[in-house]
């Protein structure tokens, strides 16, 4: 990885983690409502893997924490912020929030509120994919303890008997809502769980960007070649609680205090001023002008933005104009 | 015109849609190579291959979900899930994604898959295996719900229901897959709204759907025969959207109405129809409306208790006759 990709993925990142930051601040606001779920701390999995990936031509999809993914994708974030703030410029018009995000034209097919729900539909979609013939492949991510859910078991089953192209990225953050993995979950190393299915796995550390695109690479590779579905298994933490309706009073403080000195962003900016690419001060820089952007450009825009019209609320229940729910006349 | 049995129009429609668009696949338990529970698929695993006739793991709300993700990117799935009850398992994936992917995407994504599954009591199949689930999928909103009587309909809803963009649940009956009826040799495709008029009449409206419109029929035989009493028999085969005009109209000319349901009474068919016939035509009625509908029970295995527990053509008649006063 040259030293220009390290720092654009620095930006990046981030970015990410001031925009989450600020969706914090807006919650407390009440400039967002319902259920908000930060990705503060977890950088490294999505920016790493859809590094490797070919954005805008594999699929991606994921769970509630799908902000930071969609932007990866190339949706704008001025209308991922929109969609928080409940406006008509938002991705989704305003109709689906924090935990439906979608961005279909860049080929992320969205953020899903049921826990373990999108395993089948990315199988679904690199069945889709195989039928048509094309070189993409599905991506799904979603967290540890999506896989005790029975669509887990179901989905891999599925997609290692047909052979699909499927990468499962499982962001391991060691919690469940509220209750850590060893109180929830037999296996704790869930890479080791896939094997029940014959799919080939690995676990590295989500928290260093460079090893998770480097084990992405080989994961993305497997699939893309057709040798069928593939597991990578991301170590990482989440900074803030499942979702700010959490008091985040079930962690240690000093588990917390571990894994903010592994901070995803902290490591790729030392590593940078190691090299002797970058100084403290452009990083600096880098983050006061982030900062503005997302204030001068992105909240100004949710902010400025119009609520959708009443005339919405049904439009989308059913599609509009369908000639064949009546028999195929007009 | 042909006479066929209901898994043969079931299965026609398949074979056309599939030989028409390399896209539409199905896809569910026993499907391929066991030829389907109830036929419906029959012979098409050697005509199109294991890639579109798909015999599944018994894992309905997987291949449920992997069917809906699939048809994001323009395929066709047919969903066979061998029972209805077995529907349950997949009700996540229906309701959380189908039904609302297009709505919470802002219109980005749509989920034109076709679910299709047989309930309904059979002959002591017991509690787990009986299950009338019609009533479910008609509460949800973003999902279409169509129940066939005969397998003219069985083969133009389908037919429909497959070119549709939205996902549409169809409620056949374990019953009814060897009833034989007139079906169009020319191809030819249903509404997946509206009503149809099984039977004229004059003195009262009938309501029915799926197998209850053959016992309303029959009951209206009676009534004619025995009693005087011209039923009109009105067949709602579109459950959600229900045809609220259809309804309007039948009620309005007979001032009278029965609804006719193989399910248990509590939040059905019948309690929607009459909350409809309230709202729309209300002083149109000679007598309140009256439902006749299975007992609140899980179904018994023993065959007595069984056929006590869901109506018959004659519980029609006696509840119709009530509504004149006899």
């Amino acid at each position: 990885m040259d030293s220009e990709v390290k720092k654009r993925l620095l930006h990046e990142m981030l970015f990410a983690r001031r925009f989450e930051e600020r969706c914090y601040e807006a919650y407390v606001e009440r400039k967002i409502g319902g259920f908000l779920h930060l990705y503060s701390g977890e950088e490294a999995c999505a920016h790493g893997v859809l590094e490797a990936a070919r954005v805008n031509h594999d699929y991606v999809m994921t769970s509630y924490r799908d902000h930071i993914h969609a932007i990866k994708c190339g949706v704008d974030p001025k209308v991922v912020m929109a969609e928080l703030f409940a406006k008509v410029t938002g991705c989704c018009k305003g109709l689906g929030g924090s935990m439906h995000i979608f961005g279909v034209d860049h080929r992320f097919m969205g953020g899903y509120a049921l826990v373990g729900g999108p395993f089948p539909l990315a199988a679904g979609i690199a069945k889709a994919i195989k039928m048509k013939g094309g070189d993409e492949i599905s991506i799904c991510f979603l967290g540890d303890a999506a896989n005790n859910q029975g669509t887990f078991h179901e989905s891999l089953n599925m997609a290692k008997v047909w052979e699909l192209p499927v990468l499962y990225v499982c962001e391991n953050n060691l919690y469940g809502i509220g209750t850590r993995i060893d109180r929830s979950t037999a296996v704790v190393d869930q890479y080791k769980r896939v094997s029940g299915y014959n799919i080939p796995s690995t676990q590295v550390d989500g928290q260093d960007i460079e090893v998770v695109y480097e084990a992405a690479q080989k994961a993305i590779e497997h699939v893309r070649s057709g040798k069928g579905p593939y597991f990578l298994e991301l170590m990482t933490y989440r900074y803030r609680g499942h979702s700010m309706s959490d008091s985040n009073a079930y962690r240690p403080k000093e588990e917390e205090r571990m894994w903010s000195k592994r901070d995803p962003i902290i490591i790729l900016r030392d590593r940078l001023i190691e090299a002797g690419e970058m100084t403290l001060d452009d990083y600096k820089e880098m983050d006061t002008e982030i900062l503005e952007q997302i204030e001068d450009e992105i909240i100004k825009f949710a902010e400025e933005s119009p609520e959708p019209p009443l005339e919405m609320l049904e439009k989308y229940t059913l599609v509009e104009n369908d000639p064949w729910v009546n028999g195929g006349s007009k | 015109m042909s006479e066929i049995m209901f898994w043969e129009a079931v299965r026609r429609a398949h074979d056309e849609e599939m030989s028409r668009d390399p896209m539409v696949i199905c896809m569910g338990e026993d499907i391929g190579v066991a030829g389907g529970t109830y036929k419906a698929t029959n012979g098409l695993y050697d005509k199109y291959g294991p890639e579109r006739v798909i015999d599944t793991p018994i894992s309905e709300n997987g291949y449920t979900g992997l069917g809906i993700g699939a048809s994001y990117l323009g395929v066709r799935p047919i969903i066979e899930i061998m029972s209805v009850n077995f529907a349950w398992l997949a009700m996540d994936q229906i309701f959380n994604t189908a039904a609302k992917v297009h709505y919470m995407s802002g219109g980005q994504l749509k989920a034109p898959v076709v679910v299709r599954s047989p309930g309904g009591t059979a002959h002591q199949l017991g509690a787990q295996h009986s299950a009338r689930m019609e009533k479910v999928f008609m509460g949800i909103a973003g999902l279409r719900v169509v129940t066939p009587s005969n397998p003219r309909q069985a083969y133009g809803l389908l037919k429909s229901a497959i070119r549709c963009d939205d996902p549409v649940f169809i409620n056949e009956h374990e019953l009814m897959y060897n009833m034989k009826g007139e079906v169009a040799d020319e191809e030819f495709f249903m509404p997946l709204v509206g009503s149809e008029v099984a039977r004229s009449g004059k003195d009262i409206t009938l309501f029915g759907y799926n197998i209850s419109v053959h016992w309303c029929l029959q009951a209206a035989d009676i009534l004619a025969k025995q009693h005087g009493i011209d039923a009109e028999v009105v067949d709602l085969y579109a459950l959600s959207p229900l045809d609220r005009e259809g309804i309007k109209a039948s009620v309005s000319k007979n001032h009278r109405a029965l609804i006719a349901e193989e399910a248990e009474p509590a939040v059905g068919v019948g309690a929607e129809v009459m909350a409809i016939i309230n709202e729309e035509c209300f002083f149109e009625l000679d007598a309140p409306p009256a439902r006749v509908s299975a007992a609140h029970v899980p179904i018994p295995y023993n065959h007595t208790l069984e056929k006590a527990a869901i109506p018959t053509a004659q519980d029609i008649v006696k509840a119709a006759l009530k509504m004149f006063g006899k």
